[in-house]
Order: C-alpha cells, then structure tokens, then sequence
C-alpha cells in the first residue's frame, strides 16, 4: 500500500514474517504427523498392502464416486429450481433446502439406522403389514445406506453453491442462449450449467473433503474407509507409524481436493447482480413435480430426522435429562464460541497481512495455514496432542527443580483442544473473511492512505466497518462446524469435558439410538440458530458465494 | 468500612485455602468402561470418602495410545479397562506400574491378576452362545467352533471385528487351536453370517428375537440388561453355555479390569480406589447393576446372573489373550470379517 | 511546488517511467496525457506515495518525499487523490465520506468544511444520501470533494472521468477545472483523452514509452508537437516526407511549408506533420484518391492517398460539393 521499496530483503519477508506463526498451528501438526510417518514398518505394511488396504481404498473410492453423483443429482436441480423458476412453496423451499447443514452426519446416521434396521420401525412395519421384509434392504452393511445419509448430510454445500451460481448468471445465461435459438432445456446444459460449473466444482470439493474425514456416520454403519483403516492401525495394532504413514496418504489426497477447490474458486467471476425479477413459472405437472422433489428431499434430510429425534427424546427424557446434559451443552457452547473467537481473529490476521503483502511467499504461507481443513479430525488430533504432550513434559521438566508438580500447564487447560479445532476450522473462518475482504478495494484503501490515515486507522476505520457481516459470517459457521465435529473433541478433551458431540457418539457405539436422540436434538437445536442467520444473510447477498 | 470489607475477604480465602487444603486430592481415571456403568460407583465413593473423581471415558485402544503419548504430564491416576487383552498390552507397554497392595491381592483371585502387581480384575463376564427359543433347540448347539459349521448357513448373526470382545474370542481360538485353524473357524462363521454384523450386542439380540437370525455370540451382561428391562425376554432368547463338554474348554471369559498408571500423580488414591472396588460390598452393589460376575468371591452375584447357573469357564490366560490380540485383528482382516 | 526531477520507475526488470522531469506551480492544475501502458498513472502514483522511487527524485513542497531506498508515506504526503472508480466508502453517507479525512478537526469545524465542499461541488442537501444511490457524476463529485476537503496541497485525479458518460465528460472537466480554479487548488490529473486534458488542464505533458515527450499548454502541444510520438497522439494528422530547402523551409509533395512548421526524423527519414487543417481541396495541385469521409458536423475530414501512396488528411468544408468524387486535387492551407 504505501511506497516501500519491495526489493528490499527485510520488507520482503515481512508478510512471511507475519503469516508464519498463523501457519504454525496446521504446520506443526503436519510435521509431526510425517515425522512419526517417517519410519518403516514393514511387517505392519504387509499386513495392510495385501488384506486390507485393497479393500478399503476401493471402498472409499467407490463412496465417493457414488456420493459424487447423487449429491450432484440432488443439489443442482433443487438449486436451479429454487433459483430461477417458481412453483408452490418456492420461498419456504429456498432457505428451509439449506437447514440440514444443522444435523451433522453421525446423527442423520443412527437416525437412519435406527429407523430402517432389522428390528426398527420401518421394517417392523413391513413385516407386519406383508409377513415378511425381505425384500426391503438391510440398511446394515449397505452402501447405499451410507451414500443416502452422507447425501442428505452434505448436499447443502452444492446446493448453495450451486444457488449462487444460478442467481447471479443464470437468468442472463438462459437469455442470450435462448436468443440464440436454444430450448431451455438445451439452454440449461449447454450454457447455464458450464457458466456454473466453477461454483459447482468448489461445492463438490467441499463435500468430498467431509466424506474423508467423516468418522462417525460410517462408524455408525460399520463401514471401511481409509479413516477405520488408519482407526485400527493406531488403536488397535498401536502402530503409531503405520497410522501416521495412513494419514499422510490422507492428507495428500485431501490436499488435492483442497487445490481443486481453490482453483474452482479463483475461476468464479462475483457479479452484484439486481434480484431476480422474472421467474421461470412452472406450469401444471411440473410444479407439483417441483414442490414434490423440494418435498422430498427436505422430509428425508431434515423434517423426518427431526421427527424421530423428537419422539425418541421424548421417550427417554424424564431419565436422561439431568444437570449433567446443562453441563455438556455449556461446554459444547463454550468450546464453540471460543474456538469461533480464536479462528475469526487468525482469520482477520491472516486476511489483512495477505492485503498488505501480496508476495509468493506470503500467499503460500496463508495457505498452508488454512491447510488445517483438509486434515481429517483424528489426524489433526494427533498432530496436535504429540506435540504439546512433548511441550508439556519438556516444561515439566524445566520447573521441576522448582517443585512444580502438577502437569498439563498447557494441556491441563482446553489450550491443546482449541488450537486443534482452530487449525481444523480456520479455513471457514478464513474463506469468510478473505471473500469481504476482497469486495474492499485497493483504491479505497489507497484513499484512506491519500486522506491522512495510516495502517492501523485504515483497518478501524475502513476494514473493519465493511467486514463486520463477513466476520460474522465467519464467526457463525465456525460456530456451527465446532458444535458438530466430533473426533478431535473425542480424542483430546479433559476429563470432565464432554461435549453433546461425545455424548452422542458414546452412546451411538453401544447402538443406543433413543438415548442418543436427546443430545443429538440439543445439537441440533443449537445449530439451527447460526444456519438460519447464515441463510439470512447469504439471502442478503446472492452475489456471494457462501 | 473498608478495613471491615478487607478482613472479610482475607478470611474469606483463607477459608478456602484451608478447605482446599483440607480436601484430599482428586483422583483422575481413565476408563474403556462407559460412563454410565461407572460413574455412578465412582460417585458413591466420592460420598463415601470426600475423594472428587475425575472420570475420562474412550475406547480401550485409544486410552492406551493416549496415556502413552501423555508420558509423564499424564493426569490419569487409574486405568480401567473392559477386556483383559487391553489391560495386558498396557501392563506390557510400561503405562502400569506395580503397586503393593495385600488388600487387592487377598480380593482378587490370582488367575484374575497380573503376576507383576500391575492389574488386577474387577469384574468378569463373559461372551457366549444366544439362541432364538422358538427356532433353536439347545441341542443343536454346542461350541464357537461349531458355529462354522455349514449348517448354520444364513443363521448367525455376529458383532464387529473392530470390538475388542471378537478380538479376545478369537485370541482365544488362536491359543488354543492355532492361527491356520482359527482363521478356518472364523472363515466358517464369515460364511454363515445372516445380515452384516452388529456394532452392538444389544442389537444383535434383538436381531435374534426379531427373527433376523437364530443364533449370535453375545457378552453375557447385555443379556442381563435387556432382562431387567423385559424380564419375558428370555423367553424369546435364551442363553447357551458354550464349549461345555470335556475337553471343549469352557466358555469365553473376559474381564473388566484396572490398574494404576505408571506416571500416576496420586498413586496413593489410585490405589485406595482400586481396594475399594474391590471389596466385598462395592463388588455386589457394582455387579448387581451391571449383569456381571463379581470377583471378589466373597461377593453376590445378581439374581439375573445367578439364574444363568454355573459353567464351565475357560481357564483365563490373559497373556495368552493379550499376546494374540494383534493377530487376531490380521485374521480378521485376512477373512473379510467386518 | 512540485518537482519531478529525473525520475524513473519500474517493477523488477521493467522500466516503466524513464527519466521523466517536470514542475507543477502553485494552483497550476496540469494534465499527464498519454496512451495506456506510457506510465502515467504509474509517475501520478509514485507522486502520491504508491510507488517507489527507483531512481531520481519527488519534492513536494519544498521537501523531498520521495527517494531512492526513502519515501515519505501517502498519509504524510499531504496530498488528495481521486481514483478512477471513485472507490467512495459504501458504509458511510456522502457527508461522511467527505469529512473522512478531516478526524483532526472538532467536530463543528468538520461539519461547516463538509458543508463549505457540498456548496463547492454543487451538492448542498445532498449530505446524508448514501454513495450507491447517486449517479456517476455525482459520486466523481463527492470523490473531489472527499479530496479536497482536507486543503492538501496538491490533487492528483487518476483518470477522474473515465467511468462517466463520453458526452458528459468534457462539460464536466470544465466544471471540475473551475471548481479547482475556485479552491485555488494545485492539481494533476492523468488521462488519455486529449479533450478532457485541454478542457481542464493549464498545461499538459504527453508521455508516450515511459518518457515525456513535451510538456507545455494546450496550443503549443497541439502545433508544435516535439516530437513525433506527440504529433501522432495529439490531435489528427499524418506525416509526410520533406526535404529541406537552401531557406530552412520543407519541401512536400504537396507543396512548401515554413521554417518552423513541426518537423521530426523518423526512420523514413524527414518527415512534416500535415493536419486536416493544413490541407485543402483545390481546383488545381496534387491529384489524390479519397479513400474515406467522415463527417464532424461543422466540416468533413477526408482521408486521401497521395500518388506516391502517403497518406493525407484533409478539412472540407460542408460547402463544398466532393461527395461522390473519388479524386480531388490538394494544396496547401494557411499554417497555424
């Protein structure tokens, strides 16, 4: 921004400078997780290469291909209807399509689960009504199970992406190629479609990255993937090495997905485009065909969960619920609005040494410190936990002369858990903050500097006024994303530190459905909150892309 | 005024101090066992003795992995486990430490303890033959072995590979028959699955009574719990001691077990915890709500236990079940057990 | 009061301004003009503190704000500058926007200089609308007054007009040139369009490859270009060989030129700038083809070849009856 020579050695590195201590919180866990990958362990490897690698990789392959697919078939219609056409109950449908963004995916889950299993209601149902259920799948051991929830779960990434896509070009797309004598139909996959396909691109990326890191919905369902693989090197043949060897594959495939994330979001073109004002009318069949699909799909991933979460709630809440669960919902809180706090202000550092130092150097820094994304949870955990563990017993043994008895000086505190669902959640923060960030430009900053002001009294004075929706908004999806995740939480909290995330899970793995119902409905509940701010506020803004 | 305001503030923390003082120190456990079987035990002694318990619940594994990367800043005191490989592997890796304690040595039979004062057990259960009381009659079952048996094709239903319960039965298959044997054996039951298999043993019975299959291996106090909740259960499911005959071994045991972790802050209180859990007093009232065997003889059985009779157990060895529990899981997987 | 001396700018191994010297007097108001990619904006830039300085030096002032290795920051520089998107803050109403720069004054101070560069700018009333809901020229008018309001000592406008209607622009340089004449305001503006740059500016320099070419007022930059990037840019015309005769005047092919008619050595050799003001149909003299009309409202503009195939622009008269003819014969009009 202002003149300093940028050839000079000591200005070039101040951007690095600044970033690099951001950065530290996913490099140092991606460190230490290779170093621990670094040594050999052949006869573990042999195990893996021919018994269980083979499948596993296929399995995960296969999910997300499958996953890919129907995500793609049930997030883009339902985008481009809610978005340019109109039928009965387009308005409720365009905001209520986004609401399971609430319900995390272990808990759409044993929801599932619990209504379609061998014993459960569905198929007790059948089996009373036609004596026998055979021919209704078993929805234990099934893919397709799998594919269903994870759908649900995670089609409201494209959907929204998608969305914005089609509000901010689709009308004008649709109308130069009609011109141009195309139906609309051909007008839609020829034109529209292509026009959205960046947007589209970067949802996908996003809900692939969740199906790799997902731990509790295909522990639910007890299926293989490369995460149960990584699970049971670690925990259950305690070979540090191999997991770690396991999750630096991982992360390397994560990290591809990341990239084509990126590159799908650098090909977006924002336009400030007026509102909609002409709507596709939908005639006849196809409006009821319409309403029906929105219906549909909202029933099976959110009104039906909720439905069954409630009647199982009530069902067991005169025992369960006691002070204990106030307990797990104000650390749930807590841990939420704090890791938020954390990641909103990186994001912000981050955001603002990026705008002042447009350097290589600084911009690779910046992204490898919202690589924290693309580690899944357990991996993240561990990268984190070594670490500090080691830190701890080095600071131990430092004050020991002193007679310092007591551990945990920065583990004992939630410091190790924050810093790992910061690093894990900083790349949410971060999109948020740096989109509004970009829509500041470099001309009024220059005008700040031409009136007088310096750095400092620019970013009071201009950035932060016109951040302040975007740092909410990222505020509110680290908020929303806290409160769901589940394996860091799981792995690195105190004693006395459960989450309803834990909770959930605890009692998922003894197939407790009814029981898990009622912190799965506080979760729920709680997130439902910053979802709808977040619609409301992308509502406000068609032209960002979420 | 101010002086007034003043000295009742320094009283006030001085107070404090001294209760905090006064106060013994907190004992931190680490534990596979679930929370909702343990807490309320763990919270009958904090009455008891004014000792604050802070409980950490997770899987066996990852406690064991935990603790070992925690090293020396480790806050747990105690580790319980719910299978006697896990405490076996732990006692092996260094992340117990041995504890004098005649008091534990006298409670706890020696068959159920660590020869090295590391560990010992606290309760036991263990993992047997259910079978659908319509469908099935006793005499057609027999032993694990047997289960692969064709004739069980499309009938049995089984849990997870990935819970330590299957991993121990099948270390015990390993000990006894050999790893080419075994791995038939397991290949046998892959085989004659009816559905995929159970992440629970509570829903695999379930699965029984409902008619998905006729006949699953279970941990015996699962089927204690459903019992008290639906005391006509046993009617539709009944319970089969397997492996009875002579020279057939004797069923499956297994124990939930503890012992006191090596860079301990409060080994003192770990190990008064231990003695207490087992005494006499605390084993009945713990085992009563949890469908358990107690181990300190001395102790009562639940009625629903008792009801069960007496069998034959398998003479436990838990080195041998620890030391085999890795290949157990490289079986599995070589099977395609899930 | 400022002082451009030797300066040259670039970014790693481009040299984007070479060696450009200039002066700007007090409550001067010059004009960069230049065609994109001549380093203009890059030198007003490097006035304002933009950019840094790689050789040569800045005095504004009296004070040297800009050399090698140094630089004065743009909030010390006491300078206004006004962007080519006007970049106005869309989270404050235009009174706002105006008393931006002015937080070291109280705040009845503010408001009486807030409503002094309403008045000045001819949008009194207007204080508490909010930017997005003014037209173009208006938000250039709230920019200039945002500039202006703190007294810098010097204005710089980036291609101020650009993002404004092409029939509104030269009316309203015109307006902004007697707003800053008011303020009694040193200013300098950078653009490529040479109506706007003769309608605001006392005098202009033209740059063309990172130099500049000339820097005078509108008159002598248009007849007596020096050189022969800014005969081509300034105005119309082509160029046409000349031979020097024993009296110092230019021979051409279309007949004799005084001594100082504007005259350049090219790699063609020796060529004369011949505007369509210099040349005229006639019943006699040199035969050319007419290639192109293009009619100007008060007169035509014709393009013509000559017969050894130099181009030649000529002004005709609407009087004149040369419409469908495909030949004329050219001479010489009276010089300017």
């Amino acid at each position: 921004m202002s003149a300093v020579d940028h050839t000079a050695p000591a200005h070039r590195w101040r951007g690095f400078a600044f970033a690099l201590p951001i950065a530290l919180l996913t490099v140092v866990p991606l460190l230490a997780v290779v170093g621990m990958a670094l040594t050999p362990q052949p006869e573990i490897w042999q195990h893996l290469w021919n018994h269980v690698l083979p499948r596993v990789l296929g399995n995960t392959l296969l999910l997300m291909l499958i996953v890919s697919v129907v995500v793609l078939a049930v997030g883009v219609p339902l985008a481009w209807l809610t978005a340019m056409c109109d039928f009965p109950g387009r308005k409720f449908f365009a905001w209520a399509l986004v609401l399971p963004l609430a319900i995390p995916a272990y808990v759409l889950a044993f929801v599932q689960m619990g209504l379609f299993e061998y014993a459960g209601p569905v198929q007790s149902f059948v089996r009373d009504v036609f004596g026998n259920s055979r021919w209704v799948p078993d929805i234990r051991g099934s893919l397709w199970g799998l594919v269903m929830v994870l759908v649900m779960a995670f089609y409201p990434y494209v959907y929204l992406m998608a969305r914005s896509a089609f509000l901010t070009q689709g009308h004008r797309s649709m109308e130069a190629a009609q011109a141009l004598g195309y139906s609309p139909t051909a007008a839609f996959f020829k034109v529209a479609l292509p026009l959205a396909r960046p947007w589209i691109g970067a949802g996908l990326a996003l809900v692939l990255m969740e199906v790799l890191a997902d731990f509790g919905a295909i522990a639910v369902f007890n299926f293989d993937t490369f995460t149960t693989a990584l699970y049971k090197s670690w925990f259950d043949l305690h070979n540090i090495g191999a997991a770690a060897q396991l999750a630096a594959m991982l992360v390397l495939v994560v990290m591809l997905l990341l990239a084509a994330e990126q590159r799908s979001r650098s090909a977006q073109r924002f336009h400030v485009s007026n509102p909609q004002q002409h709507r596709v009318v939908l005639k006849g069949g196809s409006r009821w065909l319409a309403s029906a699909l929105c219906l549909l799909v909202f029933a099976a991933a959110f009104a039906v969960p909720m439905v069954q979460m409630v009647a199982w709630s009530l069902s067991v809440w005169r025992e369960d619920l006691n002070s204990d669960y106030w307990g797990y919902a104000w650390n749930t809180l807590s841990l939420a609005l704090m890791t938020a706090g954390i990641a909103t202000v990186l994001a912000l550092m981050l955001s603002w040494i990026r705008r002042r130092h447009g350097d290589g150097l600084t911009s690779w820094t910046v992204r490898l410190a919202v690589l924290g994304y693309a580690m899944p949870g357990v991996v993240l955990a561990v990268g984190v936990f070594v670490p500090i563990a080691w830190l701890d017993a080095w600071l131990m043994a430092l004050l020991e002369p002193w007679g310092v008895q007591t551990l945990g000086i920065i583990k004992g505190s939630l410091a190790g858990m924050l810093l790992a669902l910061a690093a894990r959640f900083l790349a949410v923060a971060y999109n948020a903050t740096d989109a509004a960030m970009q829509r500041i430009t470099r001309s009024q900053e220059e005008a700040c500097a031409s009136l007088g002001l310096g750095p400092w009294q620019t970013l009071r004075r201009l950035h932060l006024p016109l951040l302040r929706t975007g740092l909410l908004s990222a505020f509110l999806m680290v908020v929303v994303d806290v409160m769901k995740e589940m394996p860091i939480t799981l792995m690195m909290r105190q004693f006395g530190w459960d989450t309803l995330a834990v909770r959930v899970f605890q009692l998922t793995s003894e197939s407790m459905w009814q029981e898990a119902a009622l912190p799965a409905l506080a979760i729920v509940l709680v997130g439902l909150l910053p979802v709808i701010l977040l619609v409301l506020q992308t509502e406000k803004t068609p032209s960002s892309a979420g | 005024m101010k002086l007034w305001k003043t000295a009742l503030c320094v009283s006030l923390v001085g107070a404090a101090s001294l209760a905090q003082a006064a106060q013994p120190q907190a004992v931190t456990v680490y534990s596979s066992r679930i929370e909702a079987l343990l807490k309320p035990t763990l919270d009958e002694y904090t009455k008891q003795t004014g000792v604050k318990i802070n409980l950490l619940t997770d899987r066996g594994g990852s406690l064991s992995e935990r603790l070992a990367a925690e090293g020396a800043s480790s806050p747990a005191d105690v580790l319980i486990t719910v299978d006697v490989g896990n405490l076996w592997n732990a006692a092996e890796r260094g992340l117990l430490q041995k504890v004098d304690s005649p008091t534990l040595n006298a409670n706890v039979p020696a068959n159920f303890r660590d020869e090295g004062n590391r560990w010992w057990g606290l309760s036991q259960r263990e993992r047997t033959i259910f079978y659908s009381a319509d469908r099935i009659k006793p005499e057609q079952l027999s032993t694990y072995e047997d289960l692969a048996d064709p004739k069980w094709k499309g009938k049995l239903c089984l849990r997870t590979s990935k819970q330590a319960y299957t991993q121990s039965l099948v270390a015990m298959l390993i000990a006894k028959h050999g790893v080419e044997k075994a791995e038939a054996i397991t290949k046998g039951w892959v085989s004659n699955l009816a559905g995929d298999v159970f992440t629970n043993d509570a829903s695999l019975l379930k699965a029984i009574a409902a008619g998905q299959c006729d006949v699953g291996i279970s941990n015996t106090y699962y089927y204690g719990r459903i019992l008290a909740k639906e005391p006509e259960f046993n009617k539709t499911v009944k319970l089969f001691w397997a492996n009875q005959g002579a020279n057939q071994g004797g069923a499956h045991v297994n124990l939930s077990g503890a012992g006191v972790v090596k860079h301990a802050k409060n080994p003192e209180g770990a190990r008064k915890l231990l003695e207490w859990l087992s005494s006499e007093k605390v084993q009945t009232a713990y085992t009563h709500g949890t469908y358990e065997s107690p181990i300190n003889k001395k102790a009562e059985q639940d009625p629903i236990v008792k009801a069960w009779g007496k069998f034959i157990p398998s003479p436990l060895n838990a080195g041998d079940i620890g030391s085999h529990q890795a290949e157990a899981i490289k079986l599995l997987d070589r099977v395609g057990y899930r | 009061m400022l002082e451009v001396k030797n300066v040259s700018l670039g970014y790693g191994a481009t040299i984007v301004v070479q060696n450009v010297s200039m002066r700007l007097e007090q409550a001067e108001i010059g004009c960069l003009l230049g065609p994109s990619g001549c380093g203009k904006t890059t030198l007003l830039r490097a006035i304002a503190g933009f950019e840094p300085v790689r050789a040569g030096q800045i005095d504004l002032q009296g004070r040297t704000v800009a050399k090698v290795g140094q630089s004065v920051p743009p909030q010390l520089r006491d300078i206004g500058m006004v962007f080519q998107d006007h970049a106005l803050f869309p989270h404050l109403t235009v009174g706002d926007n105006i008393g931006f720069g002015l937080h070291r004054l109280a705040k009845t101070e503010r408001a009486a200089r807030v409503q002094e560069m309403l008045e000045l700018v001819g949008l009194e009333g207007m204080g508490q609308r909010w930017p997005h809901a003014l037209s173009g020229g208006q938000q250039q008018r709230v920019a200039l007054a945002r500039a202006l309001a703190p007294k810098p000592s010097l204005l710089l406008m980036d291609e101020p007009f650009s993002s404004l209607d092409t029939s509104m622009r030269e009316s309203i340089a015109r307006e902004v040139r007697a707003i800053l004449k008011q303020a009694k305001a040193t200013a300098l503006m950078v653009t490529h369009d040479q109506n706007e740059a003769f309608a605001m500016a006392d005098n202009v320099g033209v740059m063309a490859r990172g130099q500049l070419m000339q820097w005078g007022n509108a008159v002598q930059v248009y007849c007596a270009p020096a050189t022969q990037d800014v005969a081509q840019f300034v105005g119309e015309g082509t160029l046409v060989h000349a031979q020097a005769t024993a009296g110092g005047q230019w021979q051409t092919a279309l007949g004799l030129l005084p001594a100082g008619h504007p005259h350049y050595t090219t790699a063609q050799g020796v060529q004369v700038l011949l505007r369509p003001e210099h040349v005229r149909v006639a019943e006699t003299g040199v035969r050319a083809t007419v290639r192109e009309r293009t009619f100007r409202g008060s007169h035509f503009v014709f393009e013509l070849e000559l017969p050894d195939g130099q181009p030649v622009m000529a002004k005709v008269s609407l009087n004149a009856l040369y419409g469908a003819c495909e030949h004329v014969h050219l001479a010489l009009a009276e010089d300017c």
